[in-house]
């Protein structure tokens, strides 16, 4: 590609010509994270404090101290982050290869399905009927699953029920067969997870991180805006925080999306 | 609680260092008999002290006790002169410890006397905040709060998207409003501060983070970070957020500010191997209690700590008996409030440990042990 | 009449009473007040300080001085020092020790002074460190001062014996009429029973002029020899008797008797008088009522007779039982611990003829008496001299 693209893209970026749609929630403590059982180690929650705020612990600044878990807010599962992924090469956010941070997406609109039945599950049929529509998923593509789950209040988006709780997502198989037959870079849902809020019931359970991370590819969750992207077309930047050795981390996700 | 003579068995008041009856340096402070009669009254309409000079018209006596010595005292407005009262101990809102008169017999709404009043922090008519409603203590603390009569209860619910047991019953009831209040985070405390901070006028902090395990059989600092994020931290947040207008409020009118209330494992005070690094966290706690004490004060408002053994709740679960119902908590919270204490202690784990403390604290030590 | 087997205050005299004029509050510090006393003294007496060998002070605003640091700040060199932290008491008692110095000849002229300065703030301040008892049982109770206190040991004296409130009234009513011939006096308006009975309650049954007003101020007087006082051609009283007493009926539940009723036969018989032989009496009011319990207390009247005795007796200058002759702490004011010096100062002039516009005529025989510490429930300290001008 020549130099003179890029600057074009740059020109078309700032003119409008090329949209950019911003995925992500804002960081903030009050945001839900996911809830493991008691038993387990928990998440910890967004924590913001101030240090100063052009007062005498700091006359003319303002800043914060900034803690989370790495799984917090919007963010980005790396394939260390799941047992089957733990032996790979570059596994990590900080030694994952750059360029697997810019790619382009398909996006499926399960919207009508979710809003029927918050335990709707995205399967291989269904994905084969939007491919008859809009063509074949190409490889290193990110699949973007689009619910409107990030429309709803706090309560509903999380959803917890006595038995966990339920919120859409892929089944086992489209999970194998997008990985294995149509090669994906990663998934991405608008949900608190890649998974199914009941995918512990799976088998394998949580088939999505089972089969990304053990494939080396990735996951992108708490999505939103999703309804703004074209089927197709739309390119998809997400560079997690370089943490060491981290398995994740909350993330910026902006969306380059051609103007019609 | 008098001093009485070891030697000649007679009854001394104002403390004093020597027996006035045989110069007996053996003045031990006892139950005393708490019997007397009220010799004279008097309304003082301008006391010279301020606090006085505010509350004023107020009305002190003089109680002969039938043990023996006289008393001045603060009168109930039902005390009649010449006829018997029943005289009690009270911390001020100064938390100097003063006699208070009681006629001897019931009298009809006893507890909302003026006088009594200020020396308890009685929930009746009073808005409370209770921190933390997803726990069972929370719930029970709503309840028994509300049947004394306090006026509104806040609820505290963190991560208001995460339903939880019990919501139902506090939901859609008349006097108690649930609001979101995750005390661990900074923002979520000032927030609600800014909203209702300014009438809260008894505060009880149910912040309730129990982990298993001591240091060797942990891995990490997760844990006790939470343990600190929830308990220490949270206290830090809620002092700050709800302190300042506390203290500011201990005089405003009928149903000022009157109480901070803490619920604390009485491991604060000895540490239980088995719950090691949360003994800690509650430790942290109980000292950092000290300070807001001495902090709030100034305004006149109580700090009351309950100390608890091992509740029957879910994170106790593999903890043989006895241990405290959260309902006797609650109870204990409002009966503490009533009385204007400082301290509490519920149930038998939390009131042995307190005397085997007293009496042999490196036996306890090796006790908790096991 | 009592045998005593004290030794006699034979050839003790007291000389050069000073008072310096009060006022309601002072910049000043009480070293100050004490200063002029002194320097009053000396000019008064025709003496050098030097010539001064004992001094004897009481004040409760002196800071962290007592009487050793004030040697230094007034240039004295004594070989005779006290300081007497006794309130209401302290005259007496600083007579009564100053008396046995010069008479023993540990020193020869003794100067007793008392002085207390009156800040805005430094009354309460005094209230508030008063004293441990009072510390723990009863300034938090808001009485702090002395008239809710005082309040329960009226209220309670005035229910045994029917008192009302008129009874005590015609002592503070008297002792204004006798404060309006006393230019010094800081309260210049005449009280009627009727302004008194309707004063504003300050702590029941205590009214409003049931209390001293608080002010600055300083009295003093000289203890010497008689030979001392001739040599220095200084017309002096002669001491004839005292008493003092403290924590006197100490089972008494609440208090309706001070110390005196303990004494006061050996007071009279020691003097070789009769209370009738009085010219004047100065007792010490801090509250009316306790003036009425001194009547009895000092042998007037019976116990609970006290309201009939001022009900039969004129309590005024020119009356047939003239007391507090200078409008007493009521009407002159309490200028702290110098509001123990009032009365024996006053009676020091009336007997030597010098007390100008409040003389009694032909005084020759006075009585003046103190009581003061109310450490807790009641007064602790009780006092009173009798002493006798020249021409007696």
């Amino acid at each position: 590609m020549q130099s003179n693209n890029l600057l074009e893209l740059a020109g078309a970026v700032s003119s409008g010509a090329v949209r950019v749609v911003d995925l992500t929630f804002t960081l903030s403590p009050d945001f839900p994270v996911i809830v493991l059982p008691p038993e387990f180690g928990q998440a910890a929650p967004v924590r913001i404090q101030e240090i100063s705020r052009y007062d005498g612990r700091g006359p003319a600044w303002y800043w914060n101290n900034v803690t989370f878990g790495e799984h917090t807010g919007t963010h980005f599962d790396a394939p260390i982050h799941w047992f089957t992924g733990k032996n790979l090469p570059n596994n990590a956010v900080d030694t994952m290869p750059a360029k697997d941070m810019i790619a382009p997406a398909c996006v499926i609109d399960c919207s009508a399905q979710a809003a029927q039945d918050p335990d709707f599950l995205l399967t291989v049929p269904l994905v084969e009927a939007w491919e008859a529509k809009h063509g074949r998923i190409p490889e290193r593509n990110w699949v973007l699953l689009r619910t409107d789950w990030s429309k709803k209040g706090w309560r509903d988006y999380s959803n917890l029920k006595d038995d966990g709780a339920h919120t859409p997502g892929p089944n086992a198989a489209v999970m194998k067969w997008l990985v294995e037959e149509r090669g994906v870079i990663g998934f991405g849902t608008e949900t608190i997870g890649t998974d199914a809020g009941q995918a512990g019931h799976f088998e394998p359970p949580y088939p999505a991180h089972h089969f990304l991370h053990g494939a080396g590819r990735y996951g992108l969750q708490c999505l939103c805006n999703l309804d703004q992207l074209p089927a197709t077309g739309a390119v998809i930047v997400a560079s997690p925080l370089k943490i060491q050795n981290g398995s994740g981390s909350p993330l910026r996700v902006i969306a380059l999306v051609a103007s019609t | 609680m008098l001093q009485r003579c070891e030697a000649c068995g007679s009854f001394a008041y104002p403390a004093r260092e020597a027996c006035p009856s045989c110069l007996s340096a053996g003045l031990a402070f006892v139950d005393a008999p708490r019997q007397g009669v009220l010799l004279a009254e008097t309304t003082a309409r301008v006391p010279s002290d301020v606090y006085f000079r505010e509350r004023a018209p107020w009305r002190i006596g003089l109680v002969k006790m039938d043990c023996g010595p006289t008393i001045v005292t603060h009168l109930h407005a039902d005390c009649v002169e010449g006829a018997p009262v029943r005289m009690s101990f009270q911390l001020d809102k100064s938390g100097q410890a003063v006699a208070f008169a009681h006629p001897e017999g019931e009298t009809p709404n006893m507890a909302d006397d003026k006088q009594w009043r200020e020396m308890t922090a009685d929930p009746k008519f009073r808005r409370v905040l209770v921190t933390n409603g997803r726990s069972m203590i929370g719930q029970e603390a709503v309840a028994a709060l509300k049947a004394a009569g306090a006026k509104t209860v806040f609820v505290g619910v963190a991560e208001p998207w995460r339903p939880f047991a019990g919501e139902q019953l506090l939901r859609g009831q008349d006097g108690i409003e649930i609001v979101t209040l995750d005390a661990a985070d900074e923002k979520s405390a000032a927030d609600l501060a800014a909203d209702i901070g300014g009438k809260v006028d008894i505060l009880v902090n149910t912040t309730e983070y129990v982990r298993p395990g001591g240091l060797l059989d942990r891995r990490g600092t997760s844990i006790a970070r939470d343990e600190i994020d929830q308990a220490y931290l949270g206290f830090i947040n809620l002092a700050q957020a709800f302190g300042p207008a506390m203290r500011m409020r201990g005089a405003d009118g009928i149903n000022n500010s009157a109480a901070w209330v803490n619920i604390l494992s009485v491991h604060a005070l000895a540490n239980w191997p088995a719950f090691g690094a949360y003994s800690a966290s509650q430790a942290a706690c109980m000292s950092l209690s000290h300070c807001l004490r001495a902090e709030l004060r100034p305004g006149g408002v109580r700090v009351m700590n309950l100390f608890t053994g091992p509740v029957d709740t879910e994170w106790f679960q593999t903890v043989p008996p006895p241990k405290v119902a959260p309902r006797a908590i609650a109870q204990a919270i409002v009966s503490g409030l009533r009385g204007g204490l400082e301290e509490m202690y519920v149930g038998d784990v939390a009131e042995e440990i307190r005397q085997r403390l007293g009496a042999n604290p490196k036996a306890l030590e090796r006790e908790l042990d096991r | 009449m009592t045998n005593t087997l004290r030794t006699p205050y034979d050839g003790v005299v007291i000389a050069a009473p000073v008072t310096i004029p009060y006022v309601r509050y002072s910049i000043e510090s009480a070293q100050w007040w004490i200063g002029r006393a002194l320097s009053t003294l000396v000019a008064q007496a025709g003496i050098k300080a030097s010539d001064i060998d004992g001094l004897c002070v009481s004040s409760f605003t002196m800071g962290t001085d007592s009487g050793i640091g004030l040697t230094q700040h007034f240039g004295l060199c004594v070989r005779w020092l006290d300081t007497i932290p006794l309130g209401g008491a302290s005259a007496i008692a600083g007579l009564r020790k100053a008396a046995r110095a010069v008479q023993a000849r540990d020193a020869d002229i003794v100067a007793c002074i008392a002085g207390d300065t009156n800040h805005v703030d430094s009354f309460r301040l005094t209230l508030e460190n008063f004293s441990r008892f009072n510390q723990d049982a009863v300034y938090p109770y808001g009485a702090g001062g002395a008239n809710a206190s005082f309040a329960l040991i009226a209220r309670n004296y005035m229910r045994t014996f029917g008192v009302t409130r008129e009874d005590v009234g015609r002592i503070a009513v008297a002792q204004r009429a006798n404060a309006l011939r006393n230019p010094h006096a800081l309260m210049k308006t005449p009280l009627t029973m009727e302004q008194y009975l309707a004063a504003r309650p300050i702590s029941d049954p205590i009214h409003l002029f049931d209390c001293v007003m608080p002010c600055a101020g300083a009295e003093a007087f000289l203890v010497m020899r008689d030979e001392t006082a001739a040599s220095l051609g200084l017309t002096a009283a002669r001491l004839l008797s005292t008493i003092e007493r403290h924590n006197a009926f100490a089972d008494d539940p609440i208090q309706v008797r001070g110390g005196w009723a303990m004494d006061i036969g050996e007071l009279y018989a020691m003097a070789g008088v009769k209370p009738d032989d009085l010219d004047i009496v100065q007792t010490y009011d801090d509250y009316p009522v306790i003036t009425m319990m001194q009547f009895e207390d000092l042998g007037f009247c019976n116990k609970g007779e006290g309201a009939e005795f001022v009900r039969q007796h004129d309590l005024t200058i020119d009356g047939d039982f003239p007391h507090n002759t200078s409008g007493g702490q009521l009407s002159a004011g309490q200028a702290g611990a110098a509001g123990a010096y009032l009365g024996l100062v006053e009676g020091l002039r009336q007997v030597l003829g010098t007390a100008g516009p409040t003389q009694v005529r032909n005084a020759s025989l006075a009585l003046a008496s103190g009581f003061g510490m109310i450490n807790y429930d009641r007064g602790l300290a009780s006092g009173a001299a009798i002493f006798a001008g020249p021409s007696r």
